[in-house]
């Protein structure tokens, strides 16, 4: 008993003067050991996380996570701590996650209850909600609209799901038809092949905001799903998920999450200077006034 | 550091809110993969042996053109001449007969891809009937028209059924690729067997994608080498005793 306090007590003394009031555990401890914190990034999710003409990672999640990668630094001691940012994809991103590749991962995923069986999550920075992307001359307004014409979704996502359980107990029957990814699904309703696309409206309001006539999309029906994203981090890691969500808070608490959310929905963004302008939605609102990491 | 938490019974779950298990779903698609193989495959081997006899023809300009044919559809990469078939074609024909391809065609998608896959394989196919063919001596030929063939009997009788034989070992490989390439179709939305594995790895069951993804490598193993092992039998089959052909044991 008496060695193991002498033990702690000089593990202690070797950390910059009593720094730390607690042990290292998990990815902090890592951290600490290694000098590294990798990040996991996406290549492609306009405006969370993807690269700019530079060829560097960018995006709202990004601006908040480099504060996170701050905190570690203060909280470690370690202003010199080497930053590695790694491209995950959302066939990787879990597994990177679960075998130590990445510490933590900026980009746009969806807290999952399923997703909590492996990894965990930081407080929600964005919530998005599940509606259809149309051509505005079709004149779709709800589900019912959509009765006997084929509806596109991108492989890899649940929004067939949501297309499913909306159909049950009403008389209407959809096709559903699938793009490889959210470039081609948007293509199908541009040339006709499909009447609507249903998915993330965050990522319908940037692929509008990209087409050739912006004017001739709506994005319309009702929010079919509500989900939250947040900062992917290891499971059971409580020391290192606090310093994340800690500031996430601070972020929030002190009205700074509204200067990095104008910077990139509100205003024109790399790399072809489009303005997204998609105001802040009444969940993400809720989100942000009181902080929350519950998945669906 | 974290434990990869592994499920291996993962595909015997139901897909919730569905009502589904995710084993159906690798069912279905393993369904699409084999029918869009083997149709694409009928395509390619009728279309292949047509175009890879008439490349060896002594006509000039039947020759150059399925020269021509055989080079257009294996310099271009398969993923982009099922774009082209399915996005760019219904855009530059009349707009009634693209509008129809969009909307009205039954299974645009499976027809497109069986197509596509079928066009781009029997430019391979092709390429070994002919090889086939100008590996016989000149003298089949020659015996074949001294005995008075046309030349439509000479292929059919004399340098064709040789043909054909030697070159079963690539058309072996060729046959095992159509089924790895049908992969390709889900780029167009064909909901074949690697279309279901992203399915599921991506957000309906994001928590175990390496145990979906070792499966369906299984499967397509198990695949590839059915077909493998079925042309080894055909080839011992057909083999004709003491030629050059005898191949495996």
């Amino acid at each position: 008993m008496q060695k193991s306090l002498i033990l702690s007590a000089a593990v202690a003394a070797v950390f910059a003067g009593g720094a730390h009031a607690e042990e290292l555990t998990g990815t902090l401890k890592k951290i600490n050991d290694t000098g590294i914190i990798t990040v996991g990034h996406r290549e492609s999710s306009i405006p969370f996380s993807y690269l700019d003409d530079k060829q560097k990672p960018v995006g709202y999640a990004m601006d908040l996570c480099h504060q996170v990668v701050a905190a570690v630094k203060k909280k470690l001691n370690k202003p010199s701590l080497v930053v590695k940012l790694v491209p995950v994809t959302s066939q990787t991103r879990i597994p990177l996650m679960v075998n130590g590749t990445i510490d933590m991962e900026c980009g746009s995923t969806t807290n999952s209850k399923e997703r909590q069986k492996q990894v965990g999550f930081s407080y929600s920075y964005y919530v998005t909600a599940v509606r259809m992307a149309a051509k505005a001359s079709a004149g779709i307004k709800t589900l019912d609209d959509l009765n006997g014409k084929p509806v596109v979704t991108t492989t890899g996502t649940t929004s067939d799901r949501y297309i499913k359980q909306n159909e049950q107990g009403k008389a209407i029957d959809v096709k559903n038809v699938y793009g490889k990814d959210h470039a081609e699904s948007f293509l199908m309703v541009d040339t006709g092949r499909a009447a609507a696309f249903v998915m993330d409206d965050i990522l319908l309001a940037s692929l509008i905001a990209n087409s050739r006539n912006p004017k001739d999309f709506a994005i319309v029906g009702p929010a079919l799903s509500v989900e939250p994203y947040g900062i992917m981090l290891r499971k059971d890691d409580p020391q290192f998920k606090k310093v994340a969500d800690d500031t996430l808070a601070a972020i929030f608490k002190s009205g700074q999450i509204n200067t990095i959310y104008n910077k990139w929905f509100m205003t024109p963004i790399p790399p072809k200077n489009i303005n997204i302008n998609l105001p802040m939605s009444d969940k993400l609102k809720e989100a942000i006034k009181t902080p929350t990491d519950v998945g669906i | 550091m974290g434990q990869y938490q592994w499920n291996w019974g993962i595909i015997l779950e139901e897909v919730y809110g569905t009502g589904e298990y995710y084993y159906q779903w690798l069912i279905t698609g393993l369904g699409w993969t084999v029918a869009t193989a083997l149709s694409a495959w009928v395509i390619a081997l009728i279309l292949g042996s047509l175009i890879g006899t008439v490349r060896t023809m002594p006509n000039k300009w039947l020759a150059g053109l399925a020269t021509a044919y055989v080079e257009l559809f294996r310099n271009i990469p398969l993923i982009v001449q099922l774009f082209l078939w399915f996005f760019v074609l219904p855009e530059v024909l009349p707009e009634q007969m693209g509008t129809w391809m969009k909307q009205d065609m039954p299974m645009p998608e499976f027809i497109t891809a069986v197509i596509g896959l079928g066009l781009f394989t029997s430019a391979r196919v092709a390429e070994q009937v002919r090889t086939g063919i100008m590996a016989l001596p000149r003298g089949q030929r020659y015996a074949g028209q001294a005995l008075g063939f046309t030349l439509g009997q000479t292929y059919r009788y004399v340098l064709l059924p040789m043909a054909f034989r030697i070159v079963i070992p690539p058309l072996t490989s060729e046959f095992m690729n159509v089924f790895k390439n049908s992969a390709v179709a889900l780029a167009i939305g064909v909901t074949e067997l690697t279309f279901q594995m992203r399915q599921i790895t991506g957000e309906y069951a994001p928590g175990n994608p390496i145990e979906v993804m070792t499966m369906v490598s299984v499967i397509y193993l198990i695949m590839a080498f059915s077909v493998n092992r079925l042309m080894a039998f055909i080839e011992r089959r057909t083999q004709v005793p003491g030629y050059i052909s005898g191949g495996s044991k």
